[in-house]
């Protein structure tokens, strides 16, 4: 058949095809049962012109539409958004459990670290302004002044502030979580920095006030919120490791599809992780900012909230059937 | 077969069976639209933080929301709701699609940019640039983590027309590249120096058996009898 023959033959059928193309990218199709059919009869009048010899273009075209076709008709799906609930209630802790190797590493690596240096500035005090400038130190001081009404990033605070510090509180503590685990990416070698530099600086400023006496504001302060960052920054670091190892032992694949494997996986742990980020931003500028409660009160609510978080990541998700 | 053209053309096989050519972009209106991108950040947090600051603590608040959702959600949010598009990239004429030419999902776009933090170390997109310099498809980092492709946008083609001339069959069989070098001869003439038309049919005119004077005229009437009647 002859090009323009073809041509004259078709030309209805394919501008009846980028009228509905263009109707499906801008979302405003309602009939689409249709289209896969015009799709694939599309994709063979493009293979018989390629085939046939036809010129450019009209082969190009053809090409291009066949492209937007494919755009519309084929979607990777994405695990996510399609299930939040079943990835909150299962898929999340299956996922860490999973991954328990570098949960692992990742929690000796930051707690290790937060303890570490607690107890040493505890017992040798002066070492904390070796870790923490002295101006910082005296900002922590000023703030978990038993004294003080309030507590927080700021000293005396009203309630309307309560919205600026979780504005706050996410903003900051996500943006560490997202460098922890971008940074893996160098061979694991920077989730490995951030996860010891941030249990440094935790681990110091805690060991300080402790020392000088500002325990009780301090601990019944962080005890609660603690459970779900401290548990989340550890977690982001072992999302931030497994692509640090993908690179250094790829095992039977290339790097870079171990490392796009390992980034699928990963990248839901971080799903999970700034859900952890959410709450704990939540709970830090409501219920641990307040002073009206008595501290052990606080710690019991603290204990509670640590067992939920241990109890969750270690439990949830075992059944089989678990709500999907 | 030919031996593969020297472009950066990157075919993908879909499962109709037939090959789609993609064409990634290279760094230099990559860079250009992440210029774009930043400018239209950096103008509506300022317009909006103005106002904000001006309602007090909840303005604050809400402000350091607003920060957080630009600086690692503006990315995302364009390239899966728009088509593959963030402003910067509709400018410049890019989309962002996977590997497979499939449209950008919440997890590939949420890897690609928060990657970007490393693309940028030590400073200014270093590393990313080398790594986009480097690979034959100009990932960066991060598209290598997340298996994207930033790629041009296919733009309308406009159909030139052949130029007239009676239809003619050649004695001798033409193989399928000689059928569209001669069509693509008669279609892009119009683009070409009168001078350049003749000194390209000229190397014809001995196959053809005519003389070179009038070996464009000869060739479009070939063109002119396989595109048939029109």
């Amino acid at each position: 058949m002859k090009q323009s023959q073809f041509e004259s033959r078709h030309q209805p059928q394919w501008q009846a095809f980028a009228e509905h193309l263009k109707q499906l990218e801008q979302g405003k199709a309602k009939d689409v049962a249709d289209f896969p059919h015009q799709y694939r009869r599309l994709c063979q009048h493009l293979a018989m012109a390629q085939e046939r010899g036809y010129s450019s273009y009209l082969v190009d075209p053809l090409q291009q539409l066949a492209l937007r076709g494919h755009q519309q008709l084929y979607r990777h799906r994405s695990q996510l958004a399609a299930n939040i609930l079943g990835f909150v209630l299962a898929g999340f802790p299956r996922l860490v459990r999973e991954q328990w190797r570098f949960v692992l590493i990742a929690s000796l690596l930051f707690f290790g670290s937060l303890v570490g240096i607690a107890l040493l500035v505890y017992l040798f005090p002066d070492l904390i302004y070796s870790i923490v400038s002295p101006r910082q130190v005296a900002e922590m001081q000023g703030m978990y002044d038993p004294a003080a009404s309030r507590l927080g990033r700021a000293a005396e605070r009203a309630s309307s502030e309560d919205w600026m510090m979780f504005g706050y509180y996410v903003m900051h503590n996500i943006g560490i979580a997202f460098q922890t685990f971008a940074a893996g990416l160098l061979f694991g070698l920077g989730s490995v920095f951030f996860l010891i530099f941030n249990g440094l600086v935790i681990g110091a400023v805690s060991g300080h006030l402790t020392e000088i006496g500002y325990g009780q504001t301090f601990w019944s302060f962080v005890i609660g919120h603690g459970a779900f960052e401290l548990t989340a920054i550890a977690l982001a670091g072992a999302a931030g490791l497994q692509l640090g190892w993908a690179l250094i032992a790829p095992g039977h694949l290339t790097r870079g599809e171990a490392l796009r494997l390992a980034a699928h996986k990963s990248v839901q742990m971080l799903c999970g992780v700034m859900v952890f980020l959410v709450i704990a931003a939540f709970i830090e500028a409501y219920w641990s900012s307040t002073t009206g409660i008595s501290p052990w009160v606080k710690y019991a609510v603290g204990a509670a909230l640590w067992l939920a978080v241990a109890a969750y990541l270690g439990l949830a998700g075992r059944n089989r059937h678990a709500p999907e | 077969m030919p031996s593969a053209p020297l472009d950066t053309r990157y075919q993908i096989e879909t499962p109709e069976g037939i090959d789609l050519p993609l064409r990634p972009a290279g760094l230099v209106p990559r860079v250009l639209a992440f210029a774009f991108d930043l400018g239209v950040r950096g103008v509506v947090m300022g317009v909006l933080l103005v106002p904000l600051a001006l309602l007090g603590n909840i303005g604050i608040g809400i402000g350091s929301l607003l920060l957080f959702l630009i600086s690692w959600w503006y990315m995302v949010l364009f390239e899966v709701l728009n088509q593959g598009c963030s402003p910067g990239k509709q400018v410049m004429g890019l989309r962002v699609v996977q590997d497979d030419g499939t449209p950008i999902g919440w997890s590939a776009s949420l890897i690609r940019n928060l990657l970007r933090f490393v693309d940028m170390l030590p400073f200014g997109y270093f590393l990313g640039a080398i790594s986009c310099l480097q690979h034959p498809h100009f990932k960066r980092l991060g598209d290598v983590a997340a298996g994207t492709l930033v790629i041009y946008r296919e733009l309308p083609l406009a159909r030139p027309k052949v130029p007239e001339a009676p239809a003619l069959r050649l004695p001798f069989a033409l193989d399928l590249n000689e059928q569209r070098a001669i069509l693509g001869f008669a279609e892009r003439q119009a683009e070409l120096s009168n001078e350049r038309v003749h000194e390209l049919a000229s190397i014809l005119a001995s196959p053809l058996q005519v003389s070179p004077a009038r070996a464009v005229e000869q060739l479009n009437g070939v063109a002119r009898g396989l595109l048939g009647p029109t």
